[in-house]
């Protein structure tokens, strides 16, 4: 396809009007081809050419966004899509509160509104790349296409802030727009700009569990970002994060479907001890407690997202009105928080303490607990699974204060029910918090590709209901044969 | 005794509680505690916006109540309720309010298949039974068109605007109206089902409306008071109804359509589907269509414009004067080839639809054809119902 020949108001469907926006349409155009190698250079060939069963958004109303159809990857529709402008919206929180929301960007914050959009577009192409090379050990088609849904839907969100880069800001929008082509994750040169995206996807539990709880992460700052005074960034985001379901979805059902064919196998031959570990491994499925380590791990690494607990930048960006809390507009205060206080836990005296700060600079914090809260209701509904199963053993969330990186915690060591112990303590317990090499050797000892339609990996049981109520033999993936 | 309602529910073990049903839903009928996501019965108007934003399916769940579940009860589930016995008005398992008579006319109208009929897998799930006898649809006539020059075959393509009523239909469903007055008993008449003709997205893409193609039986109370509809009348109608004679949504199935006169209500509809969403890349459609002659074969003139890329026409006359004489069966037999072929592709899917005379004469075509290629054709087609890829509607 050459350049000249795409319709973009039909290639990439949208509610901004984009055919009659000459400048944007142009950056568009300049930037789409490469944007398309990107896409070309990092997903396996044979998939790129596969017909995959996707979910394309074709418009914002219920109908329109859901249209499902056997569709090659690289002839994705990227829409660029915007929740509805709703009228007379004002800015939610801080000094503007009450004011009309801006529909333009307000001058004084063009660069910290520019830095949240870069760094929001950044970890949707790094997640993409990070999962790369999953699609060759899928345990099942439905899988598979899940994941291919997935990496899409995050191509769909860089471009929708790469329109707000080039609507909004100019000659330097447009630059930065071309960085995140340029950055890759876990490159020596240009990596992706949060740790958490730079390390690769190593296996099918570790991207459940990504997209459980790192994606979980970014369905938060979404939230925060659709409470922003900028209108345009408000409705962008309020879009995206009907999407981000279905990554939610994925996460959780995995990881629930993972512990399922666990607890099955050892029903099935009578294992009552989870902690039998070579007994369970011999079925050929993940033991629980290997699960537990993998939620350990990546439950703290998304911790680390939220950044530091008390922080003025955070304060600035809620002041400003460019970043609101979680659902703000369910929150029963003044939206300013100039004279209100927020719980935090820090250390003190080598002690884990409660203290109270001034609200507007806790709001990293705040978010986080939020996070927390959403983050607990699905390992209670895993726990429910195992229960039912009558098996003993309960999944839980490791303390926030269990490997850190980032934040108050960063400097001490703690186990996973947060009491403080020694470096040597660390060491020597580690391995029986977090996945090992040898856990890590097994789990990839049993990625091998199930490619048959209604064929499922030893590990992982079958959903109980397939996309968009197909069932689960349905061929998700027509797989191309080169 | 209260007559039993639909309800909606949501099943709390598949759900994630993301919440998107709730932000989705128009009218407030959606919302949560620290446990559960549940349905306001009393505000629930059925319009379905909540259903295709549901990443998990757990959305598009109903129950047959006599006393819908509260929200408190709601709140309190750890898993569906099973649900209660209702008679047998149970298609397929799915627990619909179908009204038993509607459920006898489809029955017998699926006889022929030669056994239980199943859906193909790639099917979209259809609604069944929002509305029945004693809740219609109010529905606006948009148009009357003949469709026939018969004299004797007065056939009408009849487009009902059902404004901001949900009716949401799938190719191959049909729809009941009921006729106004009474019986020769002084009780109301009955409804009659009529196929939709048009795709799920509207006569064209967008507009709300549903087209039916009904054919005047001189006699007729219901096709009577149909043909004889004038722009502006009010119709009572129910439904939808039927959850197998459906289309796949895969692209690269192959449908073999067979039919005769209103028989194309559903090929039309198939066919107009293909066309948005598959147009170029599908698996194709072949058409063999019987009618007495040019004059008295609805939408002959259409037809003409649909391109033999999509649909390969074969288009039967029994009556007219310049051409021998020939049914359906006739012109399957004299393709065997084609035929035999498509019946040995697993990607085949068959649908006949019409009066119910011409059930016999392809029967008999069928068995010939699969005999000819050392094919049993009862095992054939019974192999082939159950994978969903036989489906037959006579009346
Ligand atoms: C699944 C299904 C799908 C259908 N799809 C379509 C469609 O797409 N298009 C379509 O046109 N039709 C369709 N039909 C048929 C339709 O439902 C009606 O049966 C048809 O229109 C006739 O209904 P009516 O009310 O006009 O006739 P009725 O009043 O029901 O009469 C039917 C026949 O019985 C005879 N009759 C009635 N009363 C007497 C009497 N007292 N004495 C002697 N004879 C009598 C009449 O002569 C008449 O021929 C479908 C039927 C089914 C089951």
């Amino acid at each position: 396809m050459t350049i000249l020949d795409v319709n973009y108001d039909t290639l990439i469907p949208n509610n901004v009007g984009l055919s009659q926006d000459r400048k944007v349409l142009k950056a568009l155009e300049k930037w789409h081809p490469g944007y398309i190698s990107w896409w070309n250079d990092l997903i396996p060939k044979e998939f790129q050419e596969s017909m995959v069963y996707l979910r394309t958004a074709v418009s914002v109303d219920p109908k329109g966004w859901t249209k499902f159809d056997y569709v090659k990857m690289p002839e994705y529709r990227w829409g660029i899509l915007l929740a509805p402008q709703k009228e007379e919206r004002t800015i939610p929180c801080g000094e503007h509160f009450g004011e009309p929301a801006w529909q333009e960007v307000p001058g004084e914050y063009r660069n910290m509104l520019k830095r949240m959009i870069v760094i929001q577009g950044d970890t949707e192409p790094g997640s993409v790349e990070q999962q790369r090379f999953l699609g060759l050990t899928a345990p099942s088609l439905y899988d598979m296409r899940n994941l291919f849904q997935v990496n899409v839907e995050e191509g769909r969100h860089l471009w929708a802030m790469v329109y707000l880069l080039q609507k909004y800001f100019g000659k330097d929008g447009r630059e930065e727009a071309d960085d995140m082509l340029v950055r890759s994750s876990g490159s020596e040169e240009a990596p992706r700009m949060l740790g958490a995206f730079n390390e690769e996807t190593p296996d099918w539990l570790s991207f459940f569990m990504f997209t459980y709880f790192t994606d979980r992460d970014g369905k938060m700052q979404l939230e925060s970002l659709a409470q922003s005074g900028f209108d345009p960034l408000s409705r962008t985001c309020r879009f995206m994060i009907t999407e981000e379901a279905h990554h939610m979805f994925v996460g959780e059902t995995g990881v629930g479907r993972t512990i399922q064919a666990t607890i099955e196998a050892m029903n099935a031959h009578g294992i009552t001890d989870p902690y039998d570990i070579n007994k369970v491994r011999d079925l050929g499925v993940i033991d629980l407690p290997t699960i537990q380590k993998k939620l350990n791990l990546h439950y703290s690494l998304s911790l680390d997202l939220f950044g530091q607990e008390v922080s003025t930048n955070a304060a600035n960006a809620f002041n400003s009105g460019i970043k609101g809390r979680f659902m703000e507009q369910r929150i029963d205060d003044d939206h300013r928080l100039a004279g209100d206080t927020y719980m935090v836990r820090t250390i003190k005296d080598n002690k884990v303490v409660a203290e109270e700060v001034p609200a507007l600079t806790a709001i990293n914090m705040r978010l986080r607990d939020d996070y927390v809260r959403d983050a607990s209701g699905g390992v209670g509904r895993w726990n429910r699974m195992i229960a039912k199963a009558g098996v003993e053993f309960e999944m839980r969330l490791p303390d926030e204060a269990f490997h850190r990186q980032i934040g108050v915690f960063s400097g001490i060591n703690a186990d996973t029910d947060g009491n403080l112990i020694s470096q040597d303590t660390w060491e020597k317990q580690k391995k029986n918090w977090l996945p090992t090499k040898g856990d890590g050797d097994y789990i990839q000892s049993l990625m091998k590709p199930c490619v048959k339609p209604g064929e499922y990996a030893s590990w992982i049981a079958p959903p109980r209901m397939g996309i968009d109520n197909k069932p689960g033999d349905f061929e998700y993936v027509k797989l191309h044969m080169a | 005794m209260n007559k039993p309602i639909k309800q909606h529910v949501i099943c709390p073990e598949v759900c994630i509680r993301c919440y998107t049903c709730e932000m989705t839903c128009p009218i407030g009928a959606i919302e949560h505690d620290d446990n559960n996501v549940v349905v306001n019965a009393d505000i629930c108007n059925f319009c379905m916006e909540c259903i295709p934003v549901c990443p998990t399916g757990s959305i598009d769940e109903w129950r047959i109540v006599q006393e819908p579940y509260s929200l408190e009860e709601q709140y309190e589930w750890m898993e569906l309720p099973e649900q209660e016995k209702f008679a047998d008005s149970m298609e397929d398992g799915v627990a619909n309010l179908v009204d038993p008579a509607i459920e006898a006319l489809l029955l017998e109208a699926h006889i022929g298949a030669g056994g239980k009929a199943m859906p193909p897998k790639s099917a979209s799930k259809p609604v069944v039974a929002l509305y029945g006898t004693e809740t219609p649809a109010q529905v606006v006539v948009q148009g009357n068109y003949r469709l026939t020059d018969d004299p004797n075959h007065d056939v009408r393509h009849i487009i009902f605007n059902v404004g901001d009523t949900p009716v949401p239909v799938l190719e191959g469903q049909t729809i009941g109206v009921v006729p106004p007055g009474n019986d020769a008993n002084g009780k109301p008449h009955n409804a009659r089902l009529y196929s939709v003709s048009n795709p799920r997205d509207g006569e064209r893409p967008g507009y709300n409306n549903i087209s039916l193609t009904v054919k005047r039986d001189e006699k007729g109370v219901c096709s009577n008071y149909i043909c004889d509809l004038e722009q502006g009348d009010v119709v009572n109608i129910i439904g939808p109804f039927g959850s197998t004679f459906l289309m796949p949504d895969d692209p690269s199935a192959h449908l073999l359509m067979i039919c005769t006169g209103t028989g194309a209500a559903p090929m039309r509809a198939f066919t107009m589907r293909r066309q948005r969403v598959a147009a170029g890349a599908s698996g194709g459609m072949t058409l063999f269509f019987g009618a007495r002659s040019a004059g008295s074969l609805p939408y002959f003139g259409p037809l003409a414009k649909v391109p033999q890329s999509l649909l390969t026409q074969n288009l039967v006359f029994s009556r007219d004067p310049t051409l021998p004489k020939e049914y359906v069966q006739d012109r399957l037999l004299e393709n065997t080839d084609t035929v035999a072929n498509l019946l040995m592709n697993p990607s085949t899917y068959i649908y006949i639809c019409g009066l119910r005379d011409m059930e016999a004469g392809v029967e008999a075509a069928m068995s010939k054809i699969a005999s000819n290629s050392g094919q049993n054709w009862k095992d054939l087609r019974d192999q082939m119902r159950t994978d969903g890829r036989y489906h037959v509607e006579t009346y």
